[in-house]
């Protein structure tokens, strides 16, 4: 289960962003947007890289102490980062990337809205069930 | 694609719809072209959107023409582009034999006058298409003859 959930343009800047407990939002905001150097340079090191190279899925960004933070870019430069809390160790790699996908078809349905113009703010409730299902339920 | 047929008519009827359309109004002729444009436009940023959501992330931009010429011309008009030729420096020509928006319109030099309209909406798809890739770019089209096409694609660099 997340404990935020950020969508980013390819001019990074955010589409969507949610986070759990909503009195640190400030924290979070901070934390994906000091992500977004580490999938720029994850993004660039492909050409050379051999692992992973075709693929659009990029795996834990970095750690800190209390969060992880994992990164995916679709093949129109949207960013999707996603921020889990260190302690929940039961969430494996598989999860993450089903994680992601439910995001990327979502994110697919949005843009094909005729109601939403590219470049938007993500304003759509369908969007924002699917990721409430997938953060955590904190009272 | 389920039916092909349903495409092709309704983008005949588009056509026809926004030039009838024109005529009524102020008779502004070359807005249509524009507008029929800047529809492909939006219609190729989601069709990408959908199409791109499978595949694995493209090497550099000869990679992203030969998607365009391949997969997608595939799934939107059932056929690939027969000739891609490209200078290296921004400038690619897709030509398609027999463009499938054309071939029931004629088969030589009749109506040819009339084929640049037929061709606006590919154009915008196109562009909306590379748009949403990250390339900047301006499309144009040119017919000889019927039902071949070439659709230039010129890169905007930054």
């Amino acid at each position: 289960m997340a404990v935020c959930i950020a969508v980013i343009a390819k001019e990074n800047y955010p589409l969507y962003i949610r986070s759990v407990p909503t009195e640190n939002e400030l924290k979070f905001h901070y934390t994906v947007h000091t992500s977004l150097d580490v999938v720029d340079e994850k993004i660039s090191a492909m050409g050379k890289a051999l692992v992973d190279q075709r693929e659009l899925y990029l795996g834990l960004l970095y750690p800190t102490e209390d969060y992880k933070v994992y990164g995916y870019v679709t093949n129109s430069k949207v960013k999707f980062v996603m921020v889990v809390d260190s302690s929940n160790t039961a969430l494996r790699d598989n999860e993450i990337r089903s994680m992601f996908r439910k995001l990327h078809n979502s994110y697919t349905d949005i843009m094909c809205n005729p109601f939403y113009n590219p470049g938007d703010r993500i304003n759509s409730r369908a969007f924002d069930n699917m990721v409430n299902s997938m953060m955590m339920q904190v009272c | 694609m389920a039916d092909e047929a349903l495409f092709l008519l309704l983008h005949n009827e588009m056509v026809a719809g926004l030039y009838r359309a024109a005529e009524q109004g102020e008779g502004e002729n070359g807005r249509c072209t524009t507008k029929l444009e800047s529809m492909g436009f939006r219609v190729g940023q989601g069709l990408i959107e959908r199409f791109t959501k499978d595949t694995a992330r493209f090497k550099d931009e000869l990679d992203i023409m030969k998607f365009i010429c391949k997969d997608f011309w595939t799934t939107v008009f059932r056929k690939q582009i027969d000739n891609l030729r490209t200078n290296h420096q921004g400038i690619y020509v897709l030509q398609d034999n027999k463009f499938r928006l054309l071939t029931q319109i004629s088969a030589g030099k009749q109506y040819l006058e009339h084929a640049p309209k037929y061709l606006a909406f590919t154009c915008g798809l196109i562009r909306g298409g590379l748009s949403n890739l990250g390339i900047k770019s301006i499309v144009t089209a040119e017919v000889s003859s019927m039902p071949a096409c070439k659709f230039q694609v010129m890169i905007q660099k930054m």
